[in-house]
């Protein structure tokens, strides 16, 4: 990309981010409803979002060639296993990334 | 000099709420901007985008977007898609950022996962000035995530240690997020729908054009099963 196409594609990252932070303080003003459905894709989105991230982020690993993908899931089960036993963010993420960093540099 | 006590008064009482988001967002901005540098952008491009983008997912998804071919249609189309959990804390916080006046464009600009989830359930403390508080926490929270950045991004320039590895940060991230997620959900239907489209959509399309076949799959999918999910007390 040249530079003109990079700080196009900012713009756009920058006007799509703004348009959902904005966009329901524009359609919906202080005394109406948003519609139910509306609602519903709040209560249960996020949950599909965060799963298509994971997803996402593991989209390069090949699982039949290579490592199979081990450094990407012994991470993650350190990750996990890190977050289910303290709940403190910044210790699963810095955990995780560390150990990753271990087994791609070191070992596989 | 009243205003002015108003003022700190409110930077006083917000601070000690923003300071886990600070341990975060330093170590995750500093991980975003090394990770640009070492990526190949030149120093000032994470820092504008953290500065006018301010939003760690996409920031993260963007950077392998941003090294492919211009694609704007799947660049606004990904912003738009990641970006979309921001309607819900809108419809949220249309109640409580109201009568803020021109704090309200900060409030709403600055609104991350993080600074939403500190002013939906924190109230300002008696005797603090509750816009200023609100403000104060999206200001913070914000300039956490650019100054995070700008070090990252300074100093990738002069990191000597082998930083392969590193954006293994923004999975780690995702998966505590999904964790947070799956934990305060009684039910799984969403996370699931969310996974079986994934990965199905990556299989079938390939790694390079899966995600808008998966963001259609999961609004149909949530569409057609929302009598049994909604039934089964989702997210109650």
């Amino acid at each position: 990309m040249t530079t003109a196409q990079i700080l196009f594609s900012i713009a756009l990252l920058a006007f799509g981010t703004m348009l959902t932070r904005f966009l329901p303080f524009m359609v919906f003003n202080e005394k109406s409803q948003p519609p139910k459905f509306i609602k519903y894709l709040g209560n249960v989105l996020p949950a599909a979002i965060f799963s298509m991230l994971v997803v996402y982020c593991l989209k390069n690993v090949h699982i039949f060639s290579g490592s199979h993908g081990l450094p990407e899931f012994i991470a993650i089960g350190i990750t996990t296993a890190l977050h289910l036993w303290k709940r403190q963010m910044l210790l699963s993420i810095a955990g995780g990334t560390v150990a990753y960093m271990i087994l791609v540099q070191m070992i596989f | 000099m009243e205003k002015q006590k108003k003022v700190s008064r409110a930077l006083k009482a917000a601070f000690p709420y923003t300071i886990p988001v600070f341990t975060g967002f330093t170590f995750l901005g500093i991980s975003y901007g090394v990770l640009m540098t070492v990526s190949g952008f030149p120093a000032w491009c994470p820092i504008l985008i953290s500065l006018v983008v301010y939003g760690g997912s996409l920031q993260f998804a963007a950077v392998a977007m941003l090294l492919s071919a211009f694609a704007p249609v799947e660049v606004f189309a990904v912003a738009l898609m990641v970006q979309a959990r921001h309607l819900f804390y809108g419809i949220t916080m249309i109640e409580r950022y109201k009568n803020t006046g021109w704090k309200k464009f900060f409030l709403v600009f600055g609104m991350s996962d993080e600074t939403f989830s500190i002013n939906c359930s924190t109230d300002a403390p008696a005797g603090v000035d509750k816009g200023w508080f609100m403000l104060w926490v999206t200001l913070l929270d914000w300039g956490y995530w650019v100054g995070g950045t700008a070090v990252g991004a300074l100093l990738g320039n002069f990191i000597t240690f082998n930083t392969e590895g590193l954006d293994f940060a923004m999975t780690a991230m995702f998966v505590v997020i999904f964790i947070e997620q799956w934990l305060k959900d009684k039910k799984h239907w969403s996370a699931i729908i969310g996974a079986v489209a994934s990965v199905a959509c990556l299989v079938i399309f390939g790694a390079e054009s899966f995600l808008i076949p998966t963001m259609l799959c999961i609004l149909a999918l949530l569409g057609i099963f929302r009598k049994p999910i909604e039934k089964a007390g989702y997210g109650q």
